[in-house]
């Protein structure tokens, strides 16, 4: 560098504050639009995902109220199929998706020793499109009746089967509401992969192989791979939907030829890896929490790893398991009952392997720990529910029936939730620096977990005896009563849970204990930088030798380097 | 009455079939959940921290086995091909069953929200209920075929005592078939979301014995008899001068509409509005003057009749036996 043309008397531009000093309103607002930080992006992620989680259990809320009795009128039929439709989707899209995302761009780059995401401005495009997708999606409240005053909020169920979707059939803007949001919702997500794996790939530090990356990045690269593979077609089923809706295409118009089972195959093609892509990082969360309050490393991580792989191949084959019932031929029901059957392998390769990590360690029942019991606990009993689903035959039965709701829900509050909740709680330290609290956490372990197997075993048995999902009312005497009311109860509790959980996010930022950089002397890269960690994350790229590099820098006498 | 449809006590071959499957699935799943669940708990309880002693020294550090790690993909592949087996087979024995000869043929359109039900054999035409005759076991097997159509949307054909679910699918004739054991009403529900009143798109099925079913029958296909009061032949008159035979079809009459459900035979029902109502002269009246109040959404308008004509063609439709 030519040093001659440094001017001496050259002062940097002072960059103009737009809004005031620092931690003002308008400043933290500027700071949320303008920033490109992974970590800011991944709390805003989170962030919206529990406001979304709040605002679509609070309509669960409704639908449990007007189940509790028979014949109940407290809410009339459109409304309650507004209710579970806008439920459905906001959980999957607006809860689900933006919050492991928001896990994924919080932690990725700090495993793996880089600092920042491969593309920082792609990663808030990503955030800004998601957010905007889920106010468009409520947006229909309010915008949908249009100029006819024809609908309000989309009332087709999540998976929208055609042709209810029609012109004939959906009248008003409801439909397109819904098909523009999960349209715009999938462009964020499709970019935040891509990203995902970019990251993953090319911005490890020096020494972590693949082989050395932790499980959680392994499950996130496997889930964005998904996301790329899944979200298309969903995407182009919406275009062919609105291209049947306005401009006279007959993809799933059935009066004019057109097949309503066809939208079925788009969809679920996206849909049933869709609940790999929100299962596995529950798994991710897992894989991380479990070793270090056992103390001890993941049980066969190269089992681990090649059973998420191989979960994600077959979750790619068993589509049609959602559709048992729509007159498939009899070979065709057989291939998709054995392949999702072989889903079951991976799975319990994986239960069993944290099973195996917990055995001769030390357990801790911290916070996080406790949640992942709650998951495995869960999502045991998820997946043989599954495993009976996956039976053709009874699927016959129990699809489309309370029992498959109880199913679905173990999966994704069971599983999915409790993965969150301890995620959120192992994580907290790290990005707020202060220690959650553990009493009232434990409170709210126990108030949700209770309510929550009130609330959803009874519909096993609900499902058990005929009673169909979506029905804004039953007539007493179906033997459901009972089962309802008691599936109502534990709404309760669970409310009671979630507010202890609001409670302790606040009272552990305001009064928590401060963290420290590595409170539950942990074994991942995240650990080694300041809780909460700098924007540049490392002061120097770590360099690392194994799966534990903090193990190695604490036990220099018997690293773990030395036996991978 | 069979009100409540547990499908753990099937009356009838496919969910019979699908039962016992089931019973299989569910004893290897309770013994994975027990042996799975027993692990569980044995090593958290085994395991856990035991004060802050123990606590200053770590544990063996184990990386995994092989040994182990195989032993626990091979079980659950032997279970799964257990599994794969028993749904191969039953499968296959549902959904090629040959009929016999001696089979009811039943032709079911499905509507928002109600079901149109047809008997080509006999040129029966009715609604929401079906009726069909008892199978035996080991005699002469009377099973029903059904074929399964849509006039809209998606719906659900769902007995759970006498057969697992099949979809009514615009543009395709889908098949099903229910073979019942056991005479009495068989309640089940449209099991597809197929919009508002979805929850009111209820179905019966009605097992009778070989005479009554064929008593039935001869009942459906007499000629419906002609008002005799005063006040149900003036009904007939209103029926005929309103927009009522626009939607609804009464055999020989000039009533052919086919938007709504036939009307031949109304009283031969066992409820309105495809299980909304029991079907007795109050709850045909409140119809009749505005569905919506029963059925709130369902496609029949409040006609704004007066109460005369209410009273006359409620009256009318009383006959229709």
């Amino acid at each position: 560098m030519n040093t001659d043309i440094v001017d001496e008397n050259f002062e940097m531009p002072k960059p103009q504050p737009i809004g005031q000093e620092r931690g003002s309103l308008t400043r933290i607002a500027q700071e949320m639009v303008f920033t490109v930080d992974h970590k800011v992006l991944g709390l805003m992620y989170i962030a919206s995902g529990l406001l979304f989680f709040v605002v679509a259990g609070v309509m669960a809320v409704f639908i449990r109220l007007q189940l509790a009795v028979p014949g109940n009128t407290m809410v009339p039929p459109d409304v309650f199929n507004r209710l579970f439709t806008m439920h459905g989707t906001a959980m999957v899209f607006l809860v689900g998706m933006p919050i492991i995302f928001g896990f994924a761009n919080y932690l990725v780059p700090l495993m793996i020793g880089a600092r920042d995401m491969a593309f920082p401005r792609l990663n808030a495009f990503g955030f800004w499109v998601f957010f905007f997708s889920g106010i468009l999606l409520y947006f229909s409240y309010l915008g949908a009746p249009g100029l006819y005053a024809a609908g309000s909020a989309p009332d087709v169920g999540w998976f929208a089967y055609a042709p209810l979707t029609g012109r004939a059939f959906s009248r008003g803007h409801s439909t397109d509401y819904w098909t523009l949001s999960l349209l715009l919702g999938g462009i964020g997500s499709m970019v935040t992969s891509v990203n995902i794996i970019v990251t993953a790939v090319c911005l490890r530090c020096k020494g972590m192989t693949l082989g050395r990356m932790p499980l959680f990045v392994w499950l996130f690269l496997v889930v964005a791979f998904l996301v790329i593979i899944a979200v298309p077609p969903l995407s182009a089923c919406q275009i062919m939907l609105i291209l049947d809706r306005y401009l006279g295409a007959r993809f799933f118009d059935t009066q004019a030829g057109g097949s309503a089972v066809l939208w079925q195959h788009f969809f679920w093609i996206f849909g049933h890896p869709e609940v790999y892509i929100l299962i596995l990082p529950g798994f991710a969360i897992a894989s991380e929490v479990i070793p270090v309050f056992s103390r001890k490393p993941i049980f066969g991580y190269p089992v681990m790893v090649a059973a998420s792989v191989m979960i994600a191949f077959i979750s790619l084959g068993v589509w049609a398991h959602h559709m048992f019932s729509v007159g498939m031929t009899s070979l065709e029901n057989t291939f998709f009952a054995i392949s999702t059957l072989l889903v079951a392998i991976p799975t319990g390769i994986k239960i069993f392997n944290w099973i195996g990590t917990m055995y001769g360690g030390k357990l801790r029942f911290e916070l996080p720990m406790l949640f992942c019991l709650g998951f495995l606990f869960q999502f045991l009993i998820a997946g043989l529910t599954g495993v009976m689903l996956a039976i053709a035959p009874w699927d016959w039965q129990l699809t489309d029936s309370y029992f498959v709701v109880a199913h679905f829900h173990y999966v994704l509050i069971g599983g999915l939730l409790y993965t969150i909740f301890a995620g959120i709680y192992y994580w907290y330290p790290k990005a707020l620096g202060k220690m959650p609290d553990w009493k009232l956490g434990l409170w709210h372990f126990v108030l949700f977990t209770v309510g929550f197997h009130i609330t959803f075993f009874p519909q096993h048995i609900a499902g058990f005896l005929g009673m169909p999902r979506r029905i804004y009312t039953y007539e007493a005497g179906r033997g459901w009563d009972l089962w309802n009311l008691i599936s109502s109860i534990g709404v309760i509790f669970q409310v009671a849970g979630i507010l202890f959980f609001v409670l302790n996010l606040i009272y552990s930022y305001i009064w928590g204990k401060d963290a420290g950089d590595d409170p539950w002397d942990a074994w991942s890269l995240e650990w080694a930088t300041s809780s909460p960690p700098p924007a540049y994350n490392f002061e120097t790229i770590p360099e690392v030798r194994s799966r534990r590099p903090l193990w190695d820098l604490k036990h220099p006498e018997d690293p773990d380097w030395k036996f991978e | 009455m069979r009100r409540v449809a547990d499908m753990f006590q099937p009356l009838s071959k496919p969910a019979e079939m699908i039962h016992e499957s089931a019973l299989v699935v569910l004893i290897i799943t309770a013994g994975i959940f027990v042996v799975v669940t027993a692990m569980m708990v044995y090593v958290v309880w085994k395991f856990r921290h035991r004060g802050e002693e123990d606590q200053k020294q770590e544990p063996p550090q184990i990386y995994g086995s092989s040994h182990i790690e195989l032993a626990w993909t091979v079980i659950p592949i032997l279970i799964t091909f257990v599994l794969i087996l028993v749904t191969s087979r039953t499968i296959g024995e549902i959904q090629n069953a040959e009929m016999p000869k001696s089979a009811v043929n039943v032709r079911i359109v499905g509507h928002q929200w109600w079901w149109e039900v047809h008997y080509p054999d006999e040129g029966i035409i009715t609604a929401n209920e079906i009726h069909v005759p008892v199978s035996t076991r080991g005699g002469e097997r009377r099973p029903t075929a059904i074929q399964l159509e849509s006039a809209d949307v998606i719906h659900s054909f769902w007995v759970p005592q006498l057969a697992g679910k099949t979809d009514l699918v615009p543009n395709r004739k889908n098949k099903t078939w229910i073979e019942p054991y056991a005479t009495g009403t068989f309640f089940g529900n449209c099991a597809e979301f197929c919009g508002l009143q979805h929850a009111n798109m209820l179905l019966r099925v009605i097992v009778h014995e070989p005479e009554d079913y064929k008593r039935w029958v001869a009942t459906m296909k007499a000629p419906v008899p002609t008002p005799t009061t005063p006040e149900a032949i003036q009904g007939r008159k209103e029926f005929y001068a309103n927009s009522c035979v626009n939607c609804h079809r009464i055999d020989g009459t000039v009533a052919a509409g086919v938007f709504g459900p036939d009307l031949t035979k109304l009283m031969t029902r066992q409820t309105i509005g495809a299980g909304v109502a029991p079907l007795n002269q109050q709850n045909l009246r409140t119809w009749i003057r505005d569905p919506q109040v029963l059925k709130t959404f369902c496609f029949m308008p409040d006609m704004k009749l007066q109460d005369s004509q209410v009273d006359a063609i409620t009256a009318y439709l009383m006959t229709l036996k």
